[in-house]
């Protein structure tokens, strides 16, 4: 059984110029003790979709869903207080920048605690050697004395770590990473990646990991889900999707990763994400897609099957060739 | 935090420096001679107006008279009322305990209500709350402290004849407790009803003292929160499954409260100037009324020695509230 199932997500924020559509009909779906990743440009909508899944978005969005389900609860018609004593403990969340995601007034061992104190009946020594044991866990040194710290005083990659020490504190059933490493420098952004995935390996909880970054989906993780505009366009195992992405953003994505460049100069996908008001009438890549004809700028399409990795895609690509224009011509 | 006090500490050498300077050129530079001034309309012989001169110092050069005066300031020796002919020392320790309580009351009045009501106009920004009492907070800001301690009296001693008008306590009872503070005086003595005449004598003052820093406190902890609510580590608390008031009361408000000691600190000069108007309008037998009061009788020495105290007073709240300060906020301790 799925531990989260979202089906048709809808995400709108009311703004000054009307409503804008963050997140628009996406599925994610996360077994017990896997490894998703969701990639995408900046504003596809990875990190919106994970944030109204924790209940965490401002009064400004509103939240649509056919179905919005966590380990048998529906979070669509559960109250705040009882979203409250999920979230927090059976999901948990770390941010894209560790040093300000921590408060800066209280101790670390203190927000650690607090998150025992909400969720379990632990007595103040049980929290205190909890604290200890997760801080060992995440390979933080000399823990005790670090628990007494202020955030200011550790580096960004501690920070993550200590980030990570208090989302693993309840043993959560899922974690949702949202770009851990994206603020991190490039070394201490290996190490906190292996920390995650040890982690996720060793204590059977599943993983989300947003990212934007294709080299570390590559590396880590089981089945990829790809993003582009708030919608999702393609959801495959790994392997399949480096070896033969179906939809052409994926396709677009992969080429212009460095190790994969053939020419010298490293591709480029032209243009950018379409905001509130260049949303485009067909399909919302059609505008910066070199496969794209008449039907594209005029007809939305729907997703491709399983085989094809649900390419949200008029002519899913196999092999790099656009497939089914002949049928359409 | 051993260093940043000692620090903080030695700043404290050139404002006193500076303070005395001030205090000690106030005389020196009113228009005309300062005995005649003292003296008045009745005028001074030649022979006494010598006397004078040296009993004062005026005949040594300037930076004696000076060294003279911080000398005297550190054997507690800031002159004699010409009026009482006490040591203004004296006067200052016998009033200051009525402004210390008036000043405390407001102060605490001013943070209780200021606080919560800026947290909750933040929590509930655009709304009608907020709006509200922002509005009230501009009001309470421009207004003119005397006016309104007048109204308040109209109002509540006036019409409704709720409160006292002036003084600290009924005459029927006599106090003279061994703490200076009424409130605790009061009930020290025993004597029935005494406690509720001095809380009866307290409560207009209070108001009137309290609704300035009370509109600065509130609005500056509005736009700390506001501030703060958009931080990362509010959303970090809100995804613990923290409830909103601990969100907003422990996790956003700490950090908010930064920047509200600050105000409230700075806000204790505003409360001894104020406290200058609220004694003199209720005849609050503090050092604000007792300053008017050497004002008006030209009892130059003791607006002077006052001057300095009071300078002093808010030099060392100023220092508590950086201690305070440290305190909120870790950063500073550690540096």
């Amino acid at each position: 059984m799925a531990l989260l199932e979202i089906r048709n997500l809808s995400v709108e924020f009311a703004t000054h110029s009307g409503k804008f559509r963050a997140v628009d009909g996406v599925d994610v779906t996360v077994d017990e003790g896997e490894l998703l990743a969701i990639v995408g440009e900046s504003g596809s909508g990875k990190s919106v979709s994970m944030l109204a899944l924790m209940g965490l978005l401002p009064w400004t969005a509103t939240v649509t869903a056919d179905k919005l389900e966590f380990d048998g609860h529906d979070l669509r018609k559960i109250s705040a207080r009882a979203r409250r004593r999920i979230i927090g403990k059976d999901i948990s969340m770390i941010f894209q920048e560790p040093i300000s995601s921590l408060n800066p007034a209280f101790t670390i061992g203190w927000q650690i605690k607090e998150s025992l104190r909400k969720h379990t009946n632990m007595s103040r020594s049980q929290r205190q050697d909890r604290a200890v044991e997760l801080m060992r866990q995440v390979g933080i040194p000399a823990p005790e004395k670090r628990l007494q710290a202020y955030p200011h005083q550790l580096s960004g990659g501690m920070s993550q770590r200590a980030m990570i020490a208090m989302a693993l504190a309840n043993k959560p059933k899922l974690l949702i990473a949202d770009e851990p490493t994206t603020a991190l420098d490039v070394t201490i952004q290996a190490q906190i990646l292996e920390l995650l995935t040890d982690l996720q390996k060793n204590s059977g909880m599943a993983l989300v990991l947003i990212t934007h970054d294709m080299g570390v989906v590559a590396e880590t993780v089981q089945r990829v889900q790809v993003q582009y505009a708030g919608q999702r366009v393609e959801l495959q195992e790994v392997d399949g999707l480096f070896e033969n992405p179906h939809h052409p953003y994926t396709a677009a994505l992969l080429a212009a990763l460095p190790e994969r460049a053939t020419e010298k100069r490293l591709p480029t996908i032209p243009g950018v994400v379409p905001g509130q008001f260049d949303r485009p009438q067909g399909c919302l890549f059609s505008p910066r897609c070199s496969f794209a004809d008449a039907r594209c700028i005029a007809e939305r399409p729907t997703p491709a099957g399983h085989d094809l990795g649900y390419a949200l895609c008029h002519y899913p690509l196999i092999d790099g060739q656009p497939t089914g224009k002949e049928n359409a011509a | 935090m051993l260093s940043f006090l000692a620090r903080r500490l030695l700043t404290f050498v050139p404002t006193f420096v500076g303070v005395t300077l001030i205090a000690f050129a106030f005389i020196r530079l009113l228009p005309g001679d300062p005995i005649l001034l003292m003296a008045g309309e009745r005028g001074v012989s030649a022979e006494r107006y010598e006397q004078l001169r040296q009993q004062f110092g005026f005949d040594q050069p300037i930076w004696q008279q000076y060294l003279d005066y911080v000398a005297g300031i550190f054997q507690g020796d800031l002159g004699t009322s010409f009026v009482t002919k006490r040591p203004v020392l004296d006067e200052f320790m016998a009033l200051f305990p009525a402004t210390v309580e008036l000043g405390l009351c407001a102060i605490i009045l001013a943070t209780l209500i200021g606080i919560p009501a800026g947290v909750i106009a933040a929590v509930n920004r655009g709304k009608f709350f907020d709006q509200a009492l922002m509005s009230t907070a501009l009001v309470g800001y421009s207004m003119p402290i005397f006016w309104w301690a007048l109204l308040l009296i109209i109002v509540f001693s006036g019409w409704l004849g709720w409160t006292p008008v002036s003084g600290r306590m009924g005459l029927v009872y006599f106090i003279n407790g061994p703490t200076g503070f009424m409130l605790i005086d009061s009930l020290l003595s025993g004597q029935s009803g005494a406690f509720r005449s001095a809380v009866a004598h307290l409560i207009l003052p209070t108001v009137a003292l309290a609704t300035i820093p009370l509109a600065v406190i509130a609005r500056q902890t509005r736009s700390a929160m506001l501030e703060v609510l958009g931080e990362d580590y509010v959303r970090t608390a809100r995804a613990k499954g923290m409830s909103p008031v601990r969100v907003n009361g422990v996790h956003a408000l700490r950090n908010a409260l930064i920047p509200v000691v600050t105000v409230i600190g700075l806000s204790v000069g505003t409360l001894l100037a104020g406290a200058i108007l609220t004694e003199t309008i209720f005849s609050w037998p503090g050092i604000g009324k007792w300053m008017v009061d050497s004002i008006f009788r030209r009892d130059y020495q003791v607006v002077q020695g006052g001057l300095l105290l009071i300078a002093l007073v808010v030099m060392i709240v100023n220092l508590l509230v950086d201690v305070l300060y440290g305190f909120i906020n870790p950063k500073i301790r550690k540096g």
